[in-house]
């Protein structure tokens, strides 16, 4: 019986070559991946290695001591809580009442082409040029000064058109059919939306704003002319220390600060602000992933 | 409660510039099985998408002529969604909406403005009995709508539509994306509704508008080709050479 | 809410009653259903609103200096001498700052563009479904990470490992914020560029498969010029990051307003630029007012770089 190999088979010259072709793009774009997480890993540790010394639970419930070469990040990790929660109570309801109106209510016109337009741009403008736009119009002409509530709503217009974005997908991932059932035993638009599509997609709404958190804690130039200070005197470990109109240090800005405006701080201090910026941040996109995950399992078609 | 339940004139349907109905008039007499067959892209299903106005949702269309629905002009009625709950629709795919069984019977009674615990109480149970769907999902009323089987989903279509009593019931080829043993039974639950209700029956399947109809309406190209009673239609000599043609399977 | 109970118990009549019989929604339920809808309306206009109102606010701030005598526009926008707080010869130039921003931004796309694509394809085509979800979270961190860390990485590691591996004297130059910014561009490159793969039909890969291709062929000759479009997309958006990136920047780039020569050279951009010396311009000066002008011409900039960007990619959805 025969067993050599069929001739249509066998292993030629260009056969070879082109398998050996493939193992290398393979091999390459491999490298090329991986070359995103060698460098965020040995990032990580250097920074941690280096903060190591000054992370511990008092460095963050802690005020800043002599000139902020010594002690804790406390005023600055309370007035980005501030931040985060004002901007985003500001920006999230906007959001997503905006989203839902592109969604389910626009009509394919110039008007809503231009809607459209005009959030593509929102979310594309520097922070720098959020910083200019909330120096002119909210220190200045809203004369709220620097403070707290014009640094929060400069950050809310930052991150509203990724807001829209998000919960656009959510929204648009209910599929069609359901709505027209609902339009064709007579209920309105809104009726519709609030009994199918919203409870429908509310994973996605919420996954997106959660991941705003991050950001918008992360951002240092919108705050830094608006209402963050290097500097502010406040009470460890007290929860409510700043009003509306003051002005108040943050996480972002602190570490700017830290690591290069002022000289003979104790190495591992900025080290250990950035870690734990670093850290919340991470922290709480896990969150978020964690929310869509779970709230993905509970799909309900 | 005279009259027919539908009378169009001239009824002409344009997506943009492309026009889909031709001026056709018919009339829909109450309390029977209308059929309309034909073969696809006749426009039988933006038809009826003219009768209950949900053609408002499709970019670019735009209808014209007089129909009258259940004694109201569509064009001038003052509040559509009341004209949307006279008219039940059925639509081809079946589609259980995310909601428990309970809450998808209950949907349009809520939205209407019902809230009585006890009425949308009887309302669910009522409509799942005339849909043939009772006896199957009693026990579990807040499963999810989405779980039910296709022949399962559809019968609930069906109850939805009944749900918030409608003059007239539109079923756009309802069949085609469920067993045969859910459709007979289907079939039987329309047999029963006829006196109560008026039904249009849109379908490809020639024998089950003969099984069904009192009068059918054959359409082509967006233009009535002929409507008569069912016997004269499905016979040996139609009014038309392409109706006798089309039903006997010559084309379509 | 006027309602007929007796029309719609189980043991009524016909089911067809009269239009009186039918229950009707409360005057409460339809305003309020009125007012959220008006409260959906104006959010929907609103965004039309806000970048009116950055437009203008910051062009209100800017506008003064156009009629100054010390102010030329043509000086403004090609001139590399930057000297806005001389007292005998003012000059503002911005020139050197834009050729900062491209040059970083170039350095940046030279690196992010080959390895965001690179490890795209690889996410998209090569990669096991474990493998994947690793990667995936990998990036989402990556993209998360805030921009005063990444400078502050810049400052610190970066600088760093480039003196050591160059023997510069300083390490904060043009080559830092370039590797910096690749590294903060990366993770929108990959994921656009990862969504442009996908959405290729999947009857072009079983295509190529049936006429015998390796997946590296089928890559090369059949889903890289079908995701043309969304990877030219990819790039846009990462160049617009880049572009208007400015922590990051400030802490890595050095301070040296001047056109680069080499990759160890210190630059400054446009961005960068702002920010260090807003601070210390008295509100209202010829030097506050420039700067603001800086931000007017940041926005256009961005603006057709996204305006690009969209116009790509919704040529492919019209396909």
């Amino acid at each position: 019986m025969e067993t050599a190999v069929p001739p249509r088979f066998a292993r030629t010259p260009s056969v070879a070559r082109r398998e050996w072709t493939q193992a290398l793009a393979r091999a390459v774009f491999f490298t090329m991946a991986l070359a995103m997480v060698v460098p965020l890993i040995a990032i990580v540790a250097y920074l941690l290695v280096r903060a190591a010394p000054s992370l511990s639970w008092e460095f963050i419930v802690d005020v800043p001591r002599k000139g902020m070469r010594e002690g804790g990040i406390w005023p600055a990790f309370v007035g980005t809580l501030y931040l985060v929660v004002l901007s985003l109570a500001i920006a999230a309801p906007i959001g997503v009442l905006a989203a839902i109106y592109l969604n389910e209510y626009a009509r394919e016109n110039w008007f809503n082409r231009l809607i459209n337009l005009a959030v593509i741009n929102l979310a594309g403008v520097p922070s720098i040029v959020h910083a200019l736009f909330g120096l002119g119009a909210f220190v200045y002409a809203a004369r709220f000064g620097y403070s707290i509530v014009s640094a929060s709503l400069t950050l809310a217009i930052m991150t509203l058109p990724v807001i829209i974005a998000s919960t656009r997908e959510a929204l648009a991932s209910v599929p069609r059919a359901f709505r027209e059932a609902c339009w064709n035993v007579g209920a309105t638009r809104w009726q519709t939306i609030r009994g199918v599509v919203l409870p429908n997609s509310i994973s996605g709404i919420l996954t997106g704003v959660i991941l705003q958190v991050s950001r918008t804690a992360g951002e240092t130039a919108p705050i830094m002319f608006t209402g963050a200070v290097f500097f502010k005197a406040v009470q460890r470990g007290t929860l409510f220390p700043y009003r509306l109109t003051d002005q108040c240090m943050a996480l972002s800005m602190h570490l700017y600060t830290v690591s290069t405006q002022v000289p003979n701080v104790r190495e591992s201090i900025p080290y250990a602000t950035a870690i734990v910026l670093l850290g919340s941040v991470l922290l709480v996109n896990a969150c978020a992933i964690a929310v869509r995950v779970w709230l993905r399992n509970r799909k309900r078609w | 409660m005279s009259g027919p339940a539908i009378a169009a004139e001239d009824l002409r349907l344009s997506y943009g510039t492309r026009e889909v109905i031709h001026g056709i008039s018919f009339e829909v007499p109450r309390n029977e099985i209308f059929a309309i067959i034909g073969p696809a892209q006749s426009g039988k299903t933006s038809l009826l998408r003219c009768l209950n106005r949900t053609i408002d949702f499709t970019l670019g269309a735009a209808f014209s002529g007089r129909v009258v629905v259940d004694g109201v002009d569509v064009h001038r009625v003052r509040d559509v969604y009341a004209l949307r709950r006279k008219v039940g629709m059925v639509a081809p795919l079946p589609v259980g909406l995310p909601l428990s069984i309970y809450d998808n019977v209950a949907f349009a009674p809520r939205a209407a403005g019902l809230s009585r615990r006890a009425g949308l109480d009887a309302i669910v149970e009522r409509c799942l009995r005339q849909a043939a769907l009772w006896d199957e999902v009693k026990d579990r009323l807040n499963g999810l709508g989405t779980a039910l089987s296709g022949g399962q989903q559809q019968r609930l279509t069906i109850a939805r539509a009944l749900s918030h009593q409608p003059e007239i019931l539109c079923l756009d080829e309802f069949s085609i994306a469920i067993d045969p043993v859910t459709t007979m039974r289907i079939e039987d639950v329309l047999r029963q509704l006829q006196s109560e209700i008026t039904i249009v029956l849109v379908t490809n399947l020639v024998q089950q508008a003969r099984r069904l109809a009192g009068r059918t309406m054959f359409m082509w190209n967006g233009e009535i080709v002929e409507l008569d009673r069912s016997e004269v239609v499905f016979s040996e000599h139609p009014g038309q050479r392409r109706t006798h043609d089309y039903v006997h399977g010559v084309f379509g | 809410m006027r309602r007929r109970e007796g029309a719609l118990s189980a043991t009524a009549g016909p089911i067809g009653t009269t239009a009186a019989d039918r229950p009707q929604r409360s005057p409460w339920s339809t305003a309020v259903e009125r007012a959220v809808e008006t409260a959906i309306r104006a959010s929907g206009v609103s965004a039309i609103f806000f970048v009116l109102a950055i437009f203008f606010f910051v062009f209100r701030e800017a506008a003064p200096v156009l009629w100054d005598s010390d102010f030329h526009i043509l000086q403004f926008l090609f001139s590399t001498e930057w000297y806005p707080t001389s007292d005998i010869n003012v000059r503002y130039g911005t020139l050197a700052l834009t050729v900062g921003t491209l040059s970083v931004t170039a350095v940046a796309i030279a690196l992010a563009v080959p390895f965001g694509l690179g490890a795209a394809i690889f996410v998209s085509e090569f990669c096991g479904r474990r493998l994947k979800e690793v990667l995936k979270i990998v990036i989402e961190f990556l993209a998360a990470i805030p921009s005063v860390v990444w400078g502050f990485v810049g400052l610190t590691v970066m600088s760093r490992v480039i003196v050591a591996l160059t023997g510069a004297p300083v390490g904060v130059n043009l080559l830092n914020g370039g590797v910096i910014l690749a590294l903060m561009s990366v993770p929108i490159i990959v994921s656009i560029g990862e969504d442009a793969l996908k959405a290729v039909p999947d009857s072009y890969r079983e295509a190529a498969d049936a006429l015998g291709a390796t997946r590296w062929q089928t890559v090369y000759r059949v889903l890289l010029p079908a995701a043309r479009n969304g990877l030219l997309a990819a790039v846009l958006l990462g160049v617009g990051r880049a572009v208007g990136e400015t922590m990051a920047v400030l802490m890595a780039t050095g301070h040296a307003v001047q056109i680069p020569e080499g990759l160890l050279n210190s630059v400054r951009t446009l961005t960068a630029n702002v920010a260090a010396e807003l601070g210390e311009a008295p509100a209202g000066s010829p030097h506050y007012r420039v700067l603001f002008l800086t931000g007017v011409l940041l926005f256009w900039i961005t603006f057709a770089v996204n305006l690009a960007a969209d116009l790509v990619i919704r040529g492919i959805r019209r396909r």
